[in-house]
């Protein structure tokens, strides 16, 4: 059984490499800069994080902790990912073409040149986008139409960023801090299309039914901040 | 005696203020329109000071002092000689103060989660502070189809684990309970009447009202039990334990006569014992009879003193059918009490949680009912220490008072309060705005509330229930192993 | 330095359960290689198995499993059995002397059964009787501890790695049809073999990832009820809660799951289905001293089933997957994988949702 190393399997430059029957090794491509990895299997937790530039591709299911304090490249997996995905990710691009587990994209930002964008095929468990501070999660549902989409408790605490869900339906327990809106054309055109675009290029699928039906997004209510919580003494 | 100085900095554009907000006479005004100070009448209760618009006028210590004493300090000789002037029983009002005895709250710290498991943030993640107050039964019940038959007794259903204590009308003003009626509606929690009756002008506001029934069965008839979410029988409060109450004719006029059912002028006397209580079968029978009056629709309360044996006392009153058991501590407050008793009688409020918490999980029987606790409770750090000590909710009347205004002069007994609190003079009591008031409860309140969310997500705790009686979040400092044992925490390092 | 059951001490986890619904019974080398890939979620001082139809020709009798400091505790011991249970059959549980698992005490099996007449005498049923009589021996007889009391069932655990533990154990040679795993990364540093886990008490075990924030107002709960906690840990006292439950209260273990994960306030007031949102109310009211928060993830095994639960924010990661009549949970999705690489199904549970799997009426226990 291989049994993980501190590091795991990271830094190369350049290549494109190929990792198959992965099960269960951690920090896969960690802090890895550039070149093409190809994974296959089911690899360990903490695959991506740090990722600062570069590809990763994995044919399977992602474990906990994928892309955590990613900066820029692209994780794109063709398959579901655990819990706490895209943690703190300031940049780059994050695809998953399956479901995603809790607190996916908590803390995510935007800082000068970096967004990070978050895109979920299928559905996501609850505690979406707690903490966003900037960049762009998308969910889209696809073939959980009519279905809830997001959990509970989606976007609770974030203060900057958006969160499209492409879903008809409202969500569950949401702050009173938030304001949920419809998306209208020119916004899903220009803010919505090209990220959806690309990422159904990634997986080959089709664009068109990606943006079927409307969209919702969540954003914080700017007149409701925190700082009226505090007394000085 | 003088006790406090009134003194002046530069700057009074004699605007008169200070001499008609003071309502004790220590400040007057003589025939050509200027100040006189009566430094002997100050009760130092702050109003002067709150409404000089130069912020001229201050009050100070006397500085005048008795020979220092080891053995006898100045209240014990200012308190001799007053007795000897006018050989009376020392009065005083609110709860009793100073470090002699020790304040247990002081000395415990409270935990946080570090790595081993998370904390979690209240302003962004769910953090469940509703209690639900009240009975439960040993076990479940199923239907003949196998589903689970509701068999919970009433409940008292609170959205925070902060209550205000009982506070009679005939002590307060009506402005008062009509602040912590609109208090307690905007809060969703239960304020309480005291023992002085319901005035009808609040009756809209029976959802969150706990009527009270003490000795003197004041203001208390059928319609004012079923005008409340639960009814308290009062066996005694922390300031006076096996104390009684003496309401002066003085203040039962207008509607507090009305209120309280009793003549003008005459004084409402509630003797220390319930006199159809002598023993604790008596008390079931009254829990009981409450309870039919009221078609068993009503959680009961009984609220006792804390005193040596509290723990047998509320293993008693829990199996004397009562939903509910209120526990008032040694530092509780109060409008008049004997300042002797006040200083002497009853244990700390965290002693006797802790004693009574522990005393009925030995029986079994913590989960069959719920534990209040009040008497000193300051702010949120008190809250979730009484709370983790093994209290299900607190009561706070003091610290609600300080909010309306109250700055803790213990003149309560004299009907003088300048705040218009402890008063039923019309032009003092009319010094409070309810609707104010109101708010500033609410935002007392709301922010103790905040706080206890944040101390419950430091430890990773996100529903009150699971505070409740878990000590490990608990730790003692400069205690000795006797108080470690009693409070059943740690030492702080251990 | 006190040792564990004097201080409690916080551990982090990794958890693997395999359940055949079909009864069919199955070695524990799978379950050994389940657990194995989570090397790095343990730290080398617990790891142990609890296996369900492993003894059928004792399946009607306790089969205990006792660790022992000494023969003297030994011998105590099997006084204190022979006075009250029939000793169908005792023996050493056998085991692979390993370099990685060192320091073991002498380990015992009994296959026993009440004496009628004191049985009858104590009028209580066989489990609370025999349920007493070990929390007897784990609270009264020093250097004897029950490590497992069930029927048809038993725990192995040791201070070491889990896949040390399994081959110490020589697990590979056992077959049942329930089995659980645990890998412990406890922060402290002298390992008590037993303060591994699983924790059991009769049929019920319990393997759990996590360290709850509630526990000792659970704790203050359950030795209300009678219950002793000795180790301190949250394993012990989530065990004793659930057999509290289940068995005096009658509660299912799926309405176990509503109480210790209990629905947040708002979510039940939420709820269309007014029947349910009352039946929720009432369970959480009822039992709201036997609320669970912080962050947890258990396996229960008990006779014929098994229940996977997350806590309410899903604050540890919990995967399950199906592949015909077998079940897999996991901490890590790898886990899983290594033992079935291409399941028909293969899921997360919502936090607070019990996944519960029993044995199929054919299939029988």
């Amino acid at each position: 059984m291989a049994k993980c190393t501190p590091g795991g399997i990271s830094g190369y430059a350049g290549e494109e490499i190929a990792l198959t029957g992965c099960l269960g090794q951690r920090h896969i491509g960690c802090a890895m800069k550039d070149g093409i990895l190809h994974v296959e299997g089911t690899p360990g937790n903490a695959i991506a994080a740090y990722l600062d530039g570069g590809s990763i591709y994995v044919d399977g299911n992602v474990q906990d902790a994928a892309a955590d304090t990613m900066n820029a490249g692209l994780l794109a997996v063709r398959g579901s990912a655990g819990d706490a995905l895209a943690y703190g990710m300031r940049g780059g691009r994050v695809y998953v073409l399956g479901d995603v587990g809790y607190r996916a994209g908590v803390h995510m930002k935007a800082y000068g040149e970096h967004r990070g964008v978050l895109v979920v095929g299928g559905r996501t468990g609850s505690f979406l986008g707690e903490y966003l501070a900037g960049g762009i999660i998308i969910v889209l549902g696809l073939g959980h139409e009519g279905e809830d989409i997001t959990g509970h408790f989606c976007g609770s605490g974030m203060y900057a960023g958006t969160i499209y869900l492409r879903t008809v339906r409202t969500v569950r327990n949401l702050s009173d801090k938030l304001v949920m809106r419809s998306v209208p054309a020119s916004e899903l055109d220009q803010v919505v299309r090209p990220v959806v675009e690309d990422f159904a290029s990634v997986f080959s699928i089709p664009v068109d039914r990606c943006l079927e039906g409307g969209f919702i997004a969540i954003e914080a209510d700017e007149s409701k901040s925190y700082s009226q919580l505090y007394a000085a003494v | 005696m003088r006790r406090y100085r009134i003194g002046m900095y530069e700057g009074c554009i004699s605007c008169l203020r200070c001499a008609r907000e003071c309502s004790f006479g220590a400040i007057t005004v003589d025939k050509d329109r200027k100040l006189s100070f009566h430094h002997d009448r100050c009760t130092d209760c702050q109003r002067c000071v709150s409404f000089c618009p130069t912020g001229t006028v201050y009050i100070t210590e006397d500085a005048n002092r008795f020979r220092h004493n080891g053995l006898f300090g100045e209240d014990d000789i200012r308190e001799i000689i007053l007795q000897a002037d006018t050989g009376g029983v020392l009065l005083s009002s609110m709860g009793a103060p100073g470090s002699r005895v020790p304040i247990y709250f002081d000395r415990m710290l409270l935990n946080a989660s570090q790595v081993t498991n998370p904390s979690i943030d209240p302003l962004r993640e769910p953090m469940e502070t509703a209690v639900y107050l009240g009975r439960r039964p040993e076990g479940i019940r199923r239907d003949a189809d196998g589903d689970i038959v509701d068999n919970l007794p009433p409940h008292l259903e609170l959205d925070v684990p902060i209550m205000f204590s009982a506070m009679s009308y005939g002590a307060m003003s009506l402005n008062v309970h009509k602040a912590l009626a609109k208090a307690a509606e905007s809060l969703g929690t239960c304020w309480n009447t005291g023992e002085g009756g319901l005035h009808e002008g609040l009756y809209p506001y029976r959802r969150n009202t706990i009527v009270q029934v003490a000795s003197g069965r004041f203001g208390v008839h059928a319609t004012y039990l079923e005008t409340a979410a639960a009814i308290e029988i009062k066996i005694g409060q922390g300031a006076k334990p096996g104390i009684g109450g003496h309401l002066t004719g003085r203040k039962i006029v207008g509607d507090v006569s009305k209120t309280r059912m009793v003549p003008p002028g005459l004084d409402a006397i509630s003797s220390a014992p319930h006199h159809d209580i002598y023993s604790i079968e008596d008390l079931a029978q009254l829990v009981m009879s409450i309870k039919e009056a009221t078609h068993h629709a009503k959680p009961v309360i009984v609220k006792v003193a804390a005193v040596h044996n509290i723990a047998p006392i509320a293993s008693g009153i829990a199996r004397s059918g009562a939903d509910i058991i209120s526990i008032d501590g040694y530092r509780g407050g109060t409008g008049a009490a004997p300042r002797r008793i006040r200083d002497n009688v009853g244990i700390p409020i965290e002693l006797a949680i802790a004693v009574v918490d522990q005393r009925l999980r030995e029986e079994r029987i913590r989960d069959r009912v719920s534990v209040i606790a009040s008497g000193g409770i300051r702010n949120s750090s008190d809250v979730v220490k009484a709370i983790a000590l093994g209290a299900d909710a607190v009561s706070i009347g003091t610290a609600a008072l300080c909010a309306l205004g109250c700055h803790i002069c213990a003149s309560c007994h004299t009907g003088r309060c300048a705040w218009g609190l402890a008063t039923q003079d019309a032009e003092l009591a009319g010094r409070l705005d309810p609707e104010k008031g109101a708010q500033r409860l609410v935002n007392l309140v709301n922010a103790w509330t905040r706080e206890i969310r944040e101390f419950m997500g430091g430890m990773g705790i996100d529903s009150i229930e699971a505070l409740r009686g878990n000590r490990l979040a608990l730790r003692g400092v400069g205690l000795n192993t006797k108080e470690l044992e009693i409070l059943g925490i740690g030492h702080a390092g251990e | 330095m006190k040792k564990e059951g004097e201080v409690r001490i916080s551990s982090g986890c990794a958890i693997s359960g395999i359940f055949r619904r079909d009864g069919k019974r199955i070695s524990g080398e799978a379950i050994r290689r389940s657990i194995a890939v989570m090397h790095d979620r343990s730290n080398g001082l617990g790891g142990g198995f609890a296996a369900y139809g492993i003894y059928p020709q004792y399946k009607d009798h306790f089969a205990l499993h006792i660790f022992y400091d000494s023969q003297s505790a030994r011998e105590e011991t099997e006084r204190f059995l022979e006075c009250r249970f029939d000793i169908i059959n005792l023996s050493k549980i056998p085991v692979r002397r390993t370099a990685a698992i060192t320091d073991a005490p002498l380990i015992w099996r009994y296959f026993i059964t009440p004496l009628p007449h004191m049985l009858q005498d104590s009028q209580l049923d066989e489990k609370e009787y025999t349920s007493r009589a070990m929390i007897g021996i784990n609270g009264s007889i020093d250097g004897a501890y029950v490590v497992s009391c069930g029927k048809d069932m038993g725990v192995f655990k040791a201070v070491g790695y889990p896949e040390d533990v399994a081959d110490f154990y020589r697990i590979e040679e056992y077959e049942g049809y329930s089995w659980t795993a645990h890998g412990r990364y406890p922060t402290n540093t002298p390992g008590w073999w037993a303060g591994a886990h699983p924790f059991s008490l009769l049929d019920l075990s319990v393997v759990h990832n996590g360290e709850i924030s509630s526990y000792d107002a659970n704790r203050r709960t359950v030795e209300m009820y009678g219950y002793t906690c000795s180790l301190l840990t949250d394993t012990e006292v989530i065990t004793y809660m659930l057999d509290y439950l289940t068995r005096r209260q009658g509660l299912s273990l799926a309405e176990c799951a509503e109480v210790v994960a209990s629905p947040f306030w708002t979510t039940i007031a939420a709820m269309e289905d007014e029947q349910e949102r009352r039946r929720l109310s009432y369970l959480r009211r009822m039992f709201s001293s036997f609320l669970i928060t912080g962050p947890f993830s258990i396996l229960v095994g008990f006779r014929g089933g098994m229940m996977a639960l997350n806590d309410r924010l899903k604050l540890r990661g919990l995967v399950a997957a199906q592949k015909g009549d077998t079940f897999y949970f996991s901490s890590e999705e790898a886990a899983i994988r290594v033992v079935e690489k291409d399941p028909d199904r293969i899921w997360a549970p919502q936090g607070g949702q019990a996944v519960i799997v029993r044995l199929n009426e054919e299939a029988g226990a």
